[in-house]
């Protein structure tokens, strides 16, 4: 086995890092705040298709934009319904899931292609040519940004306010923060982070559209938060290695000889077994914020 | 007059979310050039207005019952279980798998349909458990059992029991499996006998027996159910059995009641979606197994008269599923028909001022 292998399975790896980390790190942000969002699978599916339309009517750079503004829309409605009107967190989040899987499903027949639609390779962001292969230019962003938002969250006023909403809003709500807009605007860009990562995926990585784009990334990410305890440096760390079981499948399936040996459906049940084994070990281990999910209400 | 209200107000809710939903579904409709009256008038036509239409919709009720009360008993129970549609999927392999064997008529579907119950709760074990024992959320365990019962299927609709004829499906039900339809040339099988019947056992457990209670106690309020003797993993393991159940027996009555193949196809095509599809029916049922029942009918008339909606009007049936997210969205307020009123008293005030 050459080298070649082994590279191709860093490369693999750190594109499919990029949808799980932003997608991680803006619910972290969300969830600081106090608000648990299950919708993200819906989002990236979303966005991935809004992306899309976006790339095709304005190149790749209004594409990803497109999915950074689905994900921030939903996110407002999401935010809205969760935090002004006090309604269900889940049944939202289950709300915009279903959503997602039956516009996606009915753009891309209006799109005329049922099921599959090729991004035009003119319209999809231009990888970075190095001398060892080519990369996702949001592959650099998504490294940093998880240290851009730990500072953030723990080194600004804004941020501090954010967590102190997340942890007690009463007492938030008495130092004169504003409880609803902060939970808003915090699942709004956590949200909007999710669309950019679902842009990402149909514009950047993958270059087509499926009804199963998302493929429970959007879970994972959950799982990744889970693993995180709502701290952005680990929620990159969680990326990186569902990021890697992700690519494991896929590079084991290209090993010559593997294909013959073991059914493919099995090796494909990869990722989703180890965020199963990561969650189940970890969890009982982190603590997340006191008022995370329940709606806050002023008595 | 208020238990009236009380009885009356979640029906408005949820007749007032369908609206909401099929509002927005017209927006969407225009935004793409569509015409939304037409096409609702298709989509209702065919499913409402015939009876070979309402019986589609009752076919099509029928697995939605059974994975709707899959959530709702989790819900119940203060879970939310989405793992219907993987267990849905191993309770139909389980009943094509009965088909590898030679039984008498009758026993062969009755036995089918006890191993596809089996197959459910299996597949719920290992989740349960990991919320009871480890505190890992239902959501994301279910969910990854939900990909791992896809890949599963997928080995064994193409490897295992494949038609060795027709390669694009599995072998079909053998005759002795097969649910008898209650009526001639439709789709309507003994299956809505066994959906129906499910719910109505889930209904007398909830609310007339003392484990019911409990479960319910533990969904209202987890930490008073705790106190008063209530082992809150006892529930956990009921509530996923009893999924478990439901679930398995939608993956099977679909395939051994489904004319004219009684098979799965590969890509599970004939098969995906209803678990998901079943968490929207039990919200607009108002997770009460009875009111699952109306809710499932309504939304197996929309599936029925989807392909009627994208023949005449062709806007491609999917938008059904998009409408039923906005239906689910507009649920979770808890306060809908309040919300509704202000509106409305808004609205009012506005035109007076004008």
């Amino acid at each position: 086995m050459s080298w070649a292998y082994f590279w191709s399975l860093f490369s693999i790896s750190l594109h499919a890092m990029v949808p799980i980390t932003l997608t991680a790190v803006g619910e972290v942000i969300g969830e600081s705040a106090g608000l648990f969002n299950i919708g993200l699978e819906g989002i990236l599916l979303l966005s991935a298709f809004t992306g899309t339309l976006g790339a095709r009517a304005g190149g790749p750079i209004l594409g990803l934009l497109m999915g950074l503004v689905t994900g921030l829309g939903i996110g407002l409605v999401f935010g809205v319904i969760c935090a002004y009107w006090k309604g269900s967190q889940m049944i939202a989040g289950v709300g915009i899931n279903l959503f997602a899987l039956g516009f996606v499903a009915f753009g891309l027949q209006v799109l005329g292609s049922p099921g599959f639609y090729t991004v035009p390779r003119d319209v999809q962001l231009a990888p970075i040519r190095t001398s060892v292969g080519s990369f996702s230019p949001l592959i650099p962003v998504a490294l940093l940004l998880p240290f851009l938002i730990h500072w953030f969250l723990n080194h600004t006023g804004v941020g501090l306010r954010i967590k102190a909403v997340g942890e007690n809003p009463e007492a938030a709500d008495v130092a004169g923060i504003p409880v609803e807009l902060t939970q808003l605007l915090s699942t709004a860009v956590g949200a909007a982070l999710a669309g950019l990562a679902g842009a990402y995926m149909s514009v950047s990585w993958l270059g087509s559209v499926t009804k199963e784009i998302s493929a429970g990334r959007g879970f994972i990410a959950l799982a990744t938060v889970v693993f995180s305890g709502l701290r952005p440096l680990l929620a990159l760390a969680g990326g990186l290695i569902f990021g890697f079981f992700e690519s494991l499948a896929t590079w084991i399936q290209s090993l010559p000889g593997v294909k013959e040996a073991v059914p493919w459906q099995f090796i494909s049940m990869i990722p989703y077994v180890a965020t199963l084994l990561v969650v189940a070990g970890v969890i009982g281990r982190v603590r997340f914020p006191k008022a995370l999910g329940v709606p806050y209400r002023r008595e | 007059m208020s238990w009236v209200w009380r009885g009356f107000r979640p029906v408005l809710e949820s007749v007032l979310a369908g609206l909401i939903g099929l509002g927005v579904g017209a927006l969407i409709m225009r935004a793409w050039g569509y015409h939304p009256w037409p096409a609702y008038v298709a989509l209702f036509k065919e499913s409402f207005g015939s009876g070979y239409g309402l019986a589609s919709a009752l076919a099509n009720a029928t697995p939605l019952i059974l994975t709707a009360l899959t959530f709702a008993v989790g819900a119940r129970a203060g879970l939310f279980v989405i793992g219907a549609e993987g267990m849905m999927y191993m309770g139909a392999m389980a009943a094509v798998a009965l088909s590898l064997l030679r039984f008498p008529s009758g026993f062969h579907a009755f036995l089918a349909l006890f191993c596809a119950a089996a197959a459910g709760i299996l597949w719920g074990l290992i989740p349960a458990m990991l919320r009871a024992y480890r505190g890992v959320h239902e959501v994301i365990s279910t969910i990854m059992f939900n990909w791992l019962s896809h890949f599963l299927s997928f080995y064994l609709v193409a490897n295992i029991l494949v038609d060795p004829i027709r390669a694009e499906k599995t072998l079909s039900i053998a005759k002795t499996s097969r649910l008898p339809l209650l009526l001639r040339g439709t789709d309507l099988s003994l299956g809505i006998v066994v959906a129906a019947g499910l719910a109505l056992v889930f209904y007398v457990f909830l609310w007339h027996t003392v484990a019911g209670y409990e479960v319910r106690a533990a969904g209202a309020n987890p930490h008073a159910a705790r106190y008063g003797g209530v082992s809150p993993q006892k529930t956990v393991l009921l509530v996923f059995a009893l999924g478990g159940i439901a679930a398995g027996l939608a993956g099977a009555v679909e395939v051994m009641g489904r004319p004219p193949t009684y098979a799965v196809y590969s890509g599970l095509t004939n098969l995906s979606g209803f678990g998901f599809d079943g968490i929207g029916v039990a919200m607009i049922g108002r997770i009460h197994p009875l009111g699952i029942i109306p809710a499932a009918i309504f939304y197996g008339g929309l599936q029925a008269g989807a392909r009627l909606m994208q023949m005449e009007a062709g806007v491609p049936f999917e938008m059904v599923r998009a409408v039923q997210g906005v239906i689910v969205l507009a649920l979770a307020l808890p306060e809908l028909t309040r919300i509704f009123r202000v509106l409305l008293r808004g609205w009012r005030l506005r035109g007076e001022r004008a």
